[in-house]
């Protein structure tokens, strides 16, 4: 699905790269949680795979075989990232633009979306108009109506308070199970990485790389209070 | 819903008491300009009597004055008003959007942008004569800065992240990009301008009519070379009702565009 090979990133005018030689490979409908401190360069690993910054050094290659209406990655943003003049419906189809979709083709996904997150009745209101939670889910639809193969999602769950946290993992996992699309999950919250994720990789380091990458040893479903959960999230924690 | 009442009753009260107040302050400006024409504070002959105004306007409509002065200046204000919007948003929009372009103009812009637009009224004159198309002109040079300055700043205020969004959803190029997010974002900005706009050109109108293109600075003028100022204060008023209704109808245009603000 995904093949990252000795990639590397330096921001323009820094001396030494944020990371460099990562490799790593993600499955079809893999759940991979890539985990590190801040600013050690998971957002940028993530920019880097969706093509929205380009490398400095090594190669991404995905399959780049986007089926009609379809695209190849979406991106979840941590902040929501909502266009405060586009109503929740307008928000949710921007990505639909230039797919070679119908108007009513792109309505039915709309609704699809709306429906699969709960908030069928939302699409006339402005963003300003929904809780922190609400624009969080219309963030993932947004990037669920591009049927992506591969979903990059930035903390995407950090500004919320931890009962809505729970709530929207749980409603991710829902809705990952559904689809299968491959989901590569940035965050710095070793519990939320291994309740969520069918493996768990570890960035370290200045210049960064990956230095744990071990599959979650327990079946689906997830437990919180899972005893080999919390061992492993312990050996994570030790990887930090 | 007691305390719903209470409170619209108490807004509705307070809305009164300010359209009180503010008809009082009208009427003691009126009683104070009384005053200085009865005890001739300003120079005989140059103040009107407040009363008098009512009987001005009465005669300015009957003399088939008002109505044509006031639909020559609109002339003069449409151009003058469209020309410097679309120009000034224009030339913003391409400074904020476009490094080779902001580089190869600033300094053009810094040299031009403190001349005053009445400073144009002589090439006005010269390039169009004493013409509706020369107080367009003139009108719209001040119009274009306030655009122009509006426009750049609203679109440069834009904030990035928007942008990022755009590109990882496919509106990476210039015509998507611009339409859905540049302009969007910049609109309380851009559309700030235009009301500005929408007043400067007025300020600007009277002035550039006063070189004797026929609307209501030339009729002041003239009113003024006889003494009759009291036809001044009704041009004056006339233009302050134009300027509250092209004001107030930008504002719900301006509302109705903004209605996603919280």
């Amino acid at each position: 699905m995904l093949e990252v090979r000795d990639l590397a990133y330096r921001f323009p005018g820094a001396e030494a790269p944020v990371f460099e030689g990562l490799d790593f490979t993600i499955g079809a409908g893999e759940f991979v949680a890539l985990v590190g401190g801040s600013g050690v360069g998971k957002s940028t690993v993530l920019r880097n795979v969706s093509g929205l910054i380009r490398p400095s050094g090594g190669r991404t290659t995905s399959p780049q075989v986007a089926e009609r209406g379809t695209r190849d990655t979406a991106f979840v943003f941590q902040d929501t990232r909502l266009l405060p003049w586009r109503r929740i419906r307008a928000n949710v189809g921007y990505g639909l633009a230039g797919l070679g979709l119908s108007r009513a083709e792109k309505r039915a996904r709309i609704d699809e979306v709306l429906t699969l997150i709960g908030m069928r009745d939302f699409g006339p209101r402005w963003p300003h108009a929904v809780s922190g939670g609400q624009a969080q889910r219309v963030g993932l639809a947004r990037a669920l109506a591009v049927h992506p193969r591969l979903l990059l999602m930035d903390e995407p769950f950090s500004a919320v308070d931890a009962l809505t946290r729970q709530r929207l993992q749980d409603e991710l996992l829902e809705i990952w199970r559904r689809l299968r699309m491959a989901v590569l999950f940035v965050t710095h919250d070793i519990a939320e990485a291994v309740y969520l994720a069918d493996r768990v990789c570890v960035l370290r380091g200045a210049p960064a790389d990956i230095v744990f990458d071990e599959a979650v040893p327990a079946a689906r479903p997830h437990r919180r209070n899972d005893p080999d959960l919390q061992a492993f999230a312990v050996r994570v924690a030790d990887h930090l | 819903m007691a305390g719903g009442g209470n409170s619209g009753d108490a807004r509705g009260g307070r809305a009164l008491l300010r359209i009180g107040l503010g008809a009082l302050g009208v009427a003691a400006f009126v009683a104070l300009w009384d005053a200085a024409y009865v005890f001739n504070w300003a120079p005989r002959g140059t103040l009107p009597d407040p009363f008098a105004v009512p009987g001005a306007l009465l005669a300015e409509w009957r003399g088939d004055r008002l109505l044509p002065a006031v639909g020559s200046s609109l002339v003069h204000y449409v151009w003058g008003l469209g020309v410097g919007t679309v120009l000034g948003f224009g030339v913003g929009l391409l400074s904020a959007t476009s490094r080779v372009f902001d580089d190869a103009h600033y300094m053009l812009a810094r040299i031009l942008r403190p001349i005053p637009p009445l400073a144009w009224v002589v090439f006005a004159i010269a390039w169009f004569q004493v013409s509706h198309a020369g107080a367009a002109f003139v009108i719209s040079i001040g119009v274009f800065w306030v655009n122009y300055f509006a426009t750049a700043a609203g679109v440069r205020d834009v904030d990035p992240r928007y942008y990022e969004l755009a590109r990882a959803f496919g509106h990476g190029g210039f015509i998507k990009r611009v339409g859905s997010v540049t302009l969007p974002g910049a609109a309380p900005g851009i559309l700030s301008g235009m009301r500005t706009g929408v007043g400067q050109a007025w300020m600007t109108l009277i002035a550039a009519e006063l070189l004797g293109v026929p609307g209501m600075g030339q009729e002041m003028n003239a009113a003024a070379g006889v003494g009759a100022y009291d036809a001044v204060v009704v041009y004056m008023l006339a233009i302050s009702l134009i300027y509250t209704l092209s004001d107030g109808l930008f504002a719900l245009i301006e509302k109705r565009l903004l209605r996603w603000r919280p």
